[in-house]
């Protein structure tokens, strides 16, 4: 409230600008306490999100690393005065070379870590929405235990994500797991589950699915309280089935909630790290890395690879983009406004 | 809490009754399932677990949490988490709701962008930004220091928050805050004394998300904090997980005193889960 209102802007338009400042100004008294409000959080955000984000970029193009990121080389001499000479293999910019190198399989394994993380994504995200949409619907209905079943069924959400990696990684150790003891009670060999490719992206996702569901099923169930019960009634007084109203009412209903939360679910999934990096550990021999994994070993063991590592960043930051881009066009047509 | 808005309909027959109440208590079991095995196990010796035959109970002791609690830097690392979690929490809070707010009510330039910034932030993957946030935090000397992770946690936090609290915002109709400004209230004030008061569910929930998110996060931990001391607890129970022989016995006593704060937090929110993140969800 302190912004001094009585002097009138000045009126001289500086050149370039379209707004004249009486605009600004005006703009400035009817806004400035929004703008009090969300600086704090832009101020972190382009400190720490969008500054490191704008330098991965420029890096990408760099072959910067651990070894050359110095641009000279002192060395302490007899007399205790330091001669520093140019680093001779100082770091430079290097065009797309990050790029072709990854795209073209010489470092990494671009194009199967992206087969894994796409088939990890839906998998994981098909069983969280399915799982939590079932489980939802059931909590949904008026019953004895319906405060109970709900705490029990969130539960997985409140334990840290590296928990539950240990927890199931010792749930489906090859010797003393209770996954293999429960294989043998019903007559089946023990697997060593992290010896093949798919039964270990198996365990990650069940894993990742257990984690997940509880955010799904309570988004989901808050969203199914706020259809008002008269459709119900009504659709009920047609004669309309149990599955027709949960077709015709419950589905389109939920559409908003769904839209955004498959969004956010496909997102996180895509850059799920800690599941597969503590879980699979991308056994059996990096066969069961997604990219973000896939790329932090490539980039960080050994000598760390800063280039390396900023163009997987962009390169997952690219296709998460386009896949939001294509999806908000879907929803768009089909006149959803998100 | 509030009833389902729906009238109890014709009893359902008793199959269907069977059927609904045992696929849940099924799920619950699933749920519940990996958490009560931790905790069984966490009571074994060292040689009970390791064994191929599995008991519920052998040899029950309580010399695994001993260990943990006395041996090691186990309770210098709860409460570095504490600490760091509480800060979080706080001004996760604190900076969700604001923002959350400013981007409900009022129509500012860079109120769509700051949106759509959101949502995008979500797309970082975290492996890779921490090299040059590492950069930053350096130059800013807060490397190995508690305000170090704070700000990187809040990063990650804060954008969900905002988003989940805009929503449940949008649920509050505005005539009350034109009410209040009737009576002379300023924008922070109404925001304060009027808004945020009707928002405690979805305060909840931010409140169990930032903590959650400080609290069992390990990419930013393992990178920015170097020296025992300042661990948390999700990078140092790293330590019992050496390359070729975990130690499954501390492992699991140590997972079962983490998860126990994290439980207690829950405890609380949980209540509110349903009806905090509803108007979320519902208004993208």
């Amino acid at each position: 409230m302190t912004t001094v209102t009585a002097d009138s802007a000045p009126s001289s338009t500086p050149p370039g600008r379209s707004a004249p400042p009486s605009r600004l100004r005006r703009s400035w008294e009817k806004h400035w306490y929004a703008w009090a409000m969300v600086l704090p959080v832009v101020i972190v955000l382009a400190v720490l999100i969008f500054y490191p984000l704008f330098r991965g970029i420029w890096l990408s193009f760099t072959n910067l690393t651990e070894a050359n990121q110095v641009a000279e080389i002192c060395t302490r001499s007899i007399t205790g005065g330091e001669v520093c000479t140019d680093n001779p293999n100082k770091w430079e910019f290097v065009g797309l070379d990050n790029y072709l190198r990854v795209l073209t399989g010489e470092v990494g394994e671009f194009w199967q870590w992206t087969g894994t993380t796409l088939i990890w994504t839906f998998a994981c995200v098909i069983c969280h929405f399915g799982l939590g949409l079932g489980l939802a619907t059931m909590l949904n209905r008026p019953m004895r235990l319906r405060g109970l079943y709900r705490v029990l069924l969130v539960l997985p959400w409140a334990v840290p994500a590296f928990v539950s990696a240990f927890a199931w990684k010792f749930i489906f150790n090859e010797r003393f797991g209770l996954a293999n003891a429960a294989l043998a009670a019903i007559g089946v060999d023990p697997i060593d589950m992290f010896a093949d490719r798919w039964t270990a992206l198996l365990t990650a996702i069940i894993t990742n699915v257990w984690l997940g569901v509880p955010f799904m099923m309570v988004a989901l169930l808050g969203g199914m309280q706020t259809i008002p019960g008269e459709l119900y009634e009504a659709a009920e007084i047609d004669g309309a089935s149990a599955w027709q109203r949960f077709r015709n009412i419950t589905l389109p209903g939920l559409r908003s909630v769904s839209m955004t939360v498959i969004l956010l679910g496909t997102i996180w999934t895509f850059n799920m790290f800690p599941i597969i990096f503590l879980v699979t550990e991308g056994e059996p021999a990096g066969q069961s890395e997604i990219l973000v994994t896939g790329a932090y070993r490539a980039a960080f063991e050994g000598i760390r690879n800063y280039s390396l590592a900023s163009t997987y960043g962009v390169l997952i930051l690219s296709i998460l983009l386009v896949f939001s881009v294509f999806y908000r066009r879907a929803l768009r047509k089909q006149g959803e406004v998100w | 809490m509030r009833k389902v808005g729906r009238p109890a309909r014709s009893r359902r027959s008793p199959v269907k009754s069977v059927l609904l109440h045992g696929t849940l208590i099924l799920a619950s079991l699933i749920a519940i399932g990996p958490i009560a095995w931790v905790l069984l196990s966490s009571l074994k010796p060292g040689y009970a677990i390791q064994s191929s035959e599995l008991t519920l109970f052998r040899d029950t002791t309580l010399a695994n949490y001993s260990y943990v609690l006395t041996e090691t830097n186990f309770p210098r690392w709860f409460v570095n988490s504490v600490v760091v979690a509480a800060f979080t929490m706080a001004i996760g809070i604190f900076l969700s709701a604001t923002t959350g707010y400013a981007v409900s009510r009022f129509n500012f330039p860079g109120r769509r962008p700051l949106m759509m910034v959101f949502l995008i932030t979500q797309m970082f993957p975290v492996a890779i930004l921490i090299v040059p946030i590492y950069t930053i935090l350096a130059r800013l000397g807060l490397i190995n220091t508690m305000p170090a992770l704070i700000i990187a946690y809040l990063t990650i936090a804060v954008p969900f928050c905002a988003w989940m609290l805009k929503g449940y915002f949008d649920s509050i109709p505005t005539s009350l805050d034109e009410a209040a400004a009737l009576d002379g209230c300023g924008p922070f004030a109404i925001f304060w004394r009027v808004v945020l008061p009707l928002a405690r569910p979805a305060v909840a929930v931010t409140a169990f998300y930032t903590f959650l998110t400080a609290w069992g996060e390990v990419a930013y931990a393992s990178a920015f904090i170097q020296t025992d001391n300042r661990f948390t607890l999700a990078y140092g129970l790293q330590q019992f997980v050496p390359q070729f022989n975990p130690q499954w016995e501390y492992l699991t006593a140590a997972a079962v005193l983490v998860t126990v704060p994290a439980g207690l937090v829950f405890f609380f929110a949980q209540k509110h889960l349903v009806s905090g993140l509803t108007a979320g969800g519902t208004k993208g």
